[in-house]
């Protein structure tokens, strides 16, 4: 079981609390999280990844264990404690604004 | 009892503001999708209950919402707009080829007869349809790749395609408009379009008068008479009488031709309304007074409309799409302000109130007419 924080807008769409617990197959990547989100959030998809190209929109990042994972492949393994659920996948709304 | 449901489009989310016909006391709902831009919202003429939003955010993208009860609640439909072909590139602002990218869509164009078909006009320029309710999105390709897309280039605001008029007698019929593109016309329901921007002139674009390349704002007709169209260019109030395969200008005696929203009164055809803004460098109304002017004779003759509205120490805006007109026996006019104000007029425009003063910028402004 993976944990997954999701920012407030994304909750507010999928109509979930701050955070999701996702059952992934296979190897725990950031890549493999975000298929399980999907696919278990559908209303999610495309505003985290691109529809078409599956691109991290641009002021989205991805963060745990106080890691930025936002620039890794999505294939990269994700740490240990998030694999295991000890710790939460960051799905973060970039600062921006004025 | 008749009344009138007006659908305002914020960045930072969607009102509905109903009245019953004498329009004078007002409901107001919302936020809806509080914080997130919404670019339109627009009811289905068959089915008033039906209503569609552009829901959007730079950081999380577009979403396309559906509601079945007059905007009370809402249901996520389909997001995904892929565009139908390698999309190939359009001209980037400084003229180099740029990959053409979605970013949203800024108008929602619901069919005049089936509730279920909308039309989507997004950024970067292109027309999508649904046939199912929003669910799923298709790309009408024949615009883009109509020959004159690689020329294409943005506007200030995006290359945005914002203006979607069906014609009420042929429905084979579409006219869409895009900035800094120009006005486009299918006459076979979508398949093959042609440039039609004859007598269009802009002086900031190298050949003043090319096929392509003008900053329309936004066109308008009126459903009796579809062969006529008004258009609000960046500068220059124009009108067709040929269904836009020739323009002529009407600015007459407006104190500034610039500007963004235009449209049709509901019963007086040549009844036109617009709102001037100073210049394209200075986005507010000339001299710190917010007129909308009105022509009863199809341009050319204007005159100001001001009772009611601030004069003095206003410096707002009116975007393109914010401006509408509702059915009623007495027409009303309902425009929004980047100041967050939404005024009405239940006279044709003799007098103004502000129905809500302190919205967030408002983006778009439609309104229903309910019997």
């Amino acid at each position: 079981m993976i944990r997954v924080v999701v920012p407030w807008h994304l909750r507010t769409l999928a109509r979930v609390g701050s955070e999701v617990e996702l059952e992934v197959e296979g190897p725990a990547t950031v890549g493999a999280v975000l298929d399980a989100l999907e696919a278990g959030y559908p209303m999610l998809q495309g505003t985290i990844r691109d529809h078409v190209t599956r691109k991290r929109r641009p002021f989205v990042r991805f963060f745990a264990c106080g890691l930025d994972l936002s620039h890794d492949q999505p294939e990269t393994p994700l740490p240990d404690a998030v694999a295991t659920g000890s710790e939460p996948l960051l799905i973060v709304g970039a600062m921006a604004g004025g | 009892m008749s009344g009138v449901r007006v659908l305002v489009g914020t960045r930072k989310g969607a009102f509905v503001l109903s009245a019953d016909g004498k329009r004078k006391d007002w409901r107001v709902s919302g936020p809806h999708f509080g914080g997130w831009e919404i670019y339109h919202v627009k009811g289905s003429p068959a089915d008033p209950n039906r209503l569609y939003a552009s829901q959007s955010s730079g950081w999380f993208g577009q979403i396309i919402q559906r509601s079945d009860d007059g905007g009370t609640t809402w249901e996520q439909v389909g997001n995904k707009f892929a565009y139908a072909s390698v999309p190939g590139t359009h001209q980037w602002y400084d003229g180099t080829p740029h990959p053409w990218e979605f970013a949203r869509v800024w108008h929602l164009e619901p069919s005049l007869t089936d509730p279920d078909t909308v039309y989507a006009g997004v950024e970067d320029a292109a027309l999508f349809r649904s046939t199912d309710g929003g669910t799923t999105w298709a790309e009408l390709p024949g615009l883009r790749e109509h020959g004159t897309g690689a020329s294409w280039q943005p506007g200030a605001g995006g290359l945005c395609l914002h203006t979607i008029l069906l014609d009420p007698v042929d429905p084979d019929r579409i006219f869409v408009a895009i900035s800094a593109a120009g006005a486009f016309r299918t006459d076979d329901g979508g398949k093959s379009w042609k440039p039609i921007n004859k007598g269009l002139r802009s002086e900031q674009i190298p050949d003043a008068d090319a096929e392509v390349g003008h900053c329309v704002h936004r066109i308008a007709m009126h459903p009796s008479r579809p062969n006529v169209l008004f258009m609000q260019k960046h500068w220059d109030v124009m009108r067709s009488d040929d269904a836009g395969d020739s323009w002529r200008e009407v600015s007459g005696n407006l104190p500034s031709d610039f500007g963004f929203p235009i449209d049709v009164h509901a019963h007086e055809p040549d009844t036109v309304y617009v709102v001037p803004i100073k210049s394209d460098s200075e986005h507010f109304v000339p001299d710190a007074k917010l007129r909308v002017y009105r022509s009863r004779t199809g341009g050319n003759e204007w005159e100001a409309l001001t009772n009611g509205l601030p004069q003095g120490d206003c410096y707002v805006n009116v975007l393109r799409d914010a401006m509408a007109v509702d059915a009623l026996d007495s027409c009303g006019i309902y425009f929004g302000t980047t100041g967050g104000q939404v005024y009405a007029s239940s006279d044709s425009g003799e007098s103004w109130a502000p129905i809500v003063r302190d919205l967030p910028a408002v983006l778009s402004v439609e309104v229903q007419t309910l019997s």
